[in-house]
């Protein structure tokens, strides 16, 4: 019997715990900004973020952008984050910085678009004196983040900037915003890695219940006038949502639109796409939406310029909803299924329980409803009349739709908003995810350009375009020295028409024609603009300029505007009118039958 | 009438509609006792348009650093269902529990009333106290000050009843609630 070993004879093998870095708080910012994977940041530098810019200026793993307006950093960050699927990280400081990013934060939240800023405050000591600079960052941003935090202690910081993070992309991605005391920037304090972060409890469901998945596939498959209405949750739930949704598109058959956020979701050169919904959709898309028996939405909200009237809505269709946000189903139309997931894993489950029970859909019905949406697409809703001596906006837009395919360069459109906008939705087509940046849900004049800076800056050899409105561009024309400085080639495609054109379409539809405030007397030379700022400027008068102004566009290096001068008149159809329903459209073709009784 | 009829007709964002008889809901809910909380509860029924009617939060886990809020909040059944979600979207918000759905449920508040009154009147006060077994808890020659607990309609019955009696000050706690039965939330 040997004898039991001494206890001394055991050795602790165990290593213990690898000693915390000790750091200031604003290298723990730069720090687990690498760890998260950002590469670039948008901002501007003043007094209570200078710790911050301080210890950017001593790494190199994070690039910093500074834009010339913190509203500009916002929708740059949107402009990365959209084209990128990553999240994107804005850096202001205190007070204005702070108070200037909250459209581009509104923005973000309107448009589930992932994002974190990062905002100086006034040391701890001074919150509270109206001290300057100091603004309630949090209180202000309450309302138009989805979370935000004010970071009072420098142990709390490490975990804070990983929740945020996990908070900004996990189930409905959104903006977060973490204030952050000046004082708290200089304290030292032991870094938390983000895989000893303690793991959050916010963890929204992402897998589909596949019973209610069983039901909607048989809901499906017993339908006679199917449509697919797809939005920008597809574009969040990643690529392989757009894969997973183009797939089980094609194995039914069943015909496809989508809201101005899901565009490129399935590709538009696709014979089952029906091209854009809503206000300004196309007219196959909205009587398709109409008289159908089953809508299978994914991923979009049922907003009031997809819907139209709401009692009007749809009539006659069974709804089934997918939707990551529990709060979106039945928030504004009722639907009859109602599942929360991600749009992703639910097009795959949708695509392998339709493949698993093999089933079909009723073929002549199927006939039967394509001939209807021939009949509707025979409508050609989208045609315009041409000029030899104007330059039409769509005409504008299909010769720039030639050059990027002539081009074929990846390719990103941001746009303003207003008319240019609408027309770039339904005149430019969109293949893949991810390459349509537009202010949807908050409707941001001004989100183009920092967005294309966005996008130019995680894309180096994309072609980017900025597809604006002369009223639009001014609201953030200070970024072009931004896109100077950083050698960024975006192209500004501006359809200048020298009204607030959509205003002015709804002064001459709904206001009797009474243009107030809606005509730009002065506007900037743009060409001379351009220059001034160190760009390329060039103009199109007639449509006879107009293929080699865009030729010479397409091969510039520097940020270059295009001034295309275009109709003045011309307003953006269809529309569906104030409080119409789907089946009320008004077509180019033929405005002057539109009832102007209502005015 | 005119007017109003054509701005519905004008306004893109159509009628409004019609209107639904609104029921009253008790939610519980769980959430992280932190700073700015109750700030993201409230801005949520401000700026989202909901009605609370009663609203009562204080930290009840410590070790946990929970608190719970209780909200009546009244609005048809869609309204309802969107306030709920629309709580539950809240990052600090760790469950919420519609007790009116869940069945039965027991609702308390807690009233302090002060009344000031001489002679007859402050017999009577005295005597009503007795009879909604409200206690006193401060005293002196001219008032006292008295503590009703039970459900809000006989703490509103109670203020009816001392109005008239001298009463010149109410501080309520608002509505406490939790599921009869042997489950927690």
């Amino acid at each position: 019997m040997t004898p039991a070993k001494p206890e001394t004879a055991t050795i602790q093998t165990i290593s213990p715990a690898p000693k915390a870095k000790r750091m200031s708080g604003a290298q723990m910012v730069m720090e687990a900004l690498a760890e998260q994977g950002v590469d670039t940041i948008y901002g501007s530098p003043c007094g209570a973020v200078l710790p911050i810019y301080d210890a950017l200026h001593q790494q190199k793993k994070v690039k910093h952008v500074l834009v010339r307006h913190e509203q500009g950093a916002g929708h740059a960050a949107e402009g990365y984050a959209r084209s990128t699927g990553k999240v994107g990280v804005c850096l202001v400081t205190s007070g204005p910085g702070a108070t200037n990013t909250v459209t581009a934060l509104t923005d973000a939240l309107l448009d589930s678009i992932p994002m974190v800023c990062i905002s100086g405050q006034v040391p701890t000591f001074l919150i509270g004196t109206d001290a300057f600079q100091e603004a309630d960052t949090t209180g202000i941003t309450r309302a138009c983040t989805k979370h935000n935090y004010l970071v009072k202690n420098i142990a709390d910081l490490p975990n804070i900037i990983h929740e945020a993070f996990h908070v900004a992309r996990s189930g409905r991605p959104g903006p977060v915003l973490i204030d952050l005391p000046k004082d708290i920037q200089f304290a030292e304090g032991d870094y938390i890695q983000k895989d000893n972060a303690p793991i959050h409890f916010y963890q929204p469901r992402t897998e589909p219940d596949m019973d209610l998945i069983e039901t909607a596939v048989e809901m499906i498959a017993n339908a006679k006038r199917p449509v697919f209405y797809t939005g920008g949750g597809i574009i969040n739930a990643g690529e392989n949502a757009s894969k997973a949704l183009t797939k089980l598109v094609r194995d039914t058959g069943i015909p496809i639109t989508s809201t101005l956020m899901g565009l490129g979701a399935y590709p538009a050169s696709d014979k089952q796409w029906l091209g854009m919904l809503g206000m300004h959709g196309t007219y196959e898309a909205n009587w398709a939406m109409h008289d159908c028996d089953v809508m299978i939405c994914i991923g979009a909200r049922f907003d009031d310029r997809v819907t139209g009237k709401l009692s009007a809505f749809s009539p006659h269709s069974k709804k089934i909803h997918i939707d990551i946000d529990p709060s979106s189903i039945n928030k504004n139309v009722h639907v009859d299924l109602g599942i929360v997931a991600d749009a992703g894993k639910a097009c795959e489950a949708l695509h392998q329980v339709w493949k698993a029970r093999g089933f079909k859909l009723d073929k002549p019905a199927m006939q039967n409803w394509w001939k209807q949406i021939e009949a509707w697409r025979s409508v050609k809703c989208l045609s315009y009349k041409n000029s030899n001596d104007v330059i039409k906006p769509q005409y504008a837009l299909e010769k720039l739709r030639d050059a990027i395919a002539k081009d074929g360069r990846d390719t990103f459109i941001s746009t303003e908003v207003g008319q240019h906008q609408m027309w770039a939705a339904q005149f430019l087509p969109f293949d893949k995810p991810n390459r349509w940046l537009t202010s949807g849900g908050l409707g941001t004049m001004g989100y183009g350009l920092p967005a294309a800076i966005g996008a130019q800056m995680a894309h180096p050899d994309a072609l980017c375009i900025d597809v604006a409105g002369e009223a639009s561009i001014l609201m953030n024309i200070q970024e072009m020295t931004t896109a100077v400085q950083y050698k960024l080639p975006i192209k500004i495609f501006i359809l200048n028409n020298q009204w607030m054109g959509m205003v002015r379409q709804w002064q001459e539809l709904l206001h009797g024609e009474r243009y107030s405030q809606s005509y730009s007397e002065s506007l900037p030379d743009f060409v001379k603009l351009a220059e001034a700022y160190g760009g390329v400027g060039l103009r199109a008068r007639t449509p006879a300029e107009l293929d080699d102004v865009i030729d010479q566009m397409m091969k510039t290096d520097k940020v270059t505007i295009v001034d295309v001068c275009v109709d003045q008149k011309e307003n953006c159809f269809p529309m569906i009118p104030s409080g119409k329903a789907h089946n009320e459209m008004i077509l180019s073709a033929d405005p002057s039958q539109y009832d102007k009784k209502l005015v | 009438m005119v007017r109003k009829k054509k701005f519905i007709e004008q306004s893109v964002y159509g009628t409004g509609p019609a209107e639904i008889q609104a029921q009253s809901h008790t939610l519980s809910i769980l959430v992280d006792n932190e700073p700015g909380v109750l700030a993201r509860v409230i801005g949520l029924f401000s700026g989202r348009g909901y009605n609370i009617e009663s609203l009562t939060v204080a930290e009840t886990d410590d070790v946990n650093n929970l608190s719970r809020v209780t909200v009546i909040c009244s609005g048809t059944p869609m309204v309802i269902e969107q306030i709920k979600h629309q709580l539950d979207r809240l990052i600090p918000i760790h469950r919420v529990t519609d007790l009116t759905l869940e069945g039965a449920h027991v609702e308390r508040e807690l009233a302090l009333v002060k009344v000031n009154s001489q002679g007859e009147k402050r017999i009577e006060a005295l005597r009503t106290a007795d009879v909604f077994r409200a206690r006193v808890v401060d005293s002196t020659h001219e008032s006292y000050v008295f503590e009703v607990t039970g459900s809000s309609a006989k703490v509103d019955a109670f203020i009816d009843l001392m109005r008239g009696l001298g009463m010149i000050d109410v501080s309520r706690t608002g509505v406490a609630a939790m599921s009869r039965g042997a489950k927690a939330i």
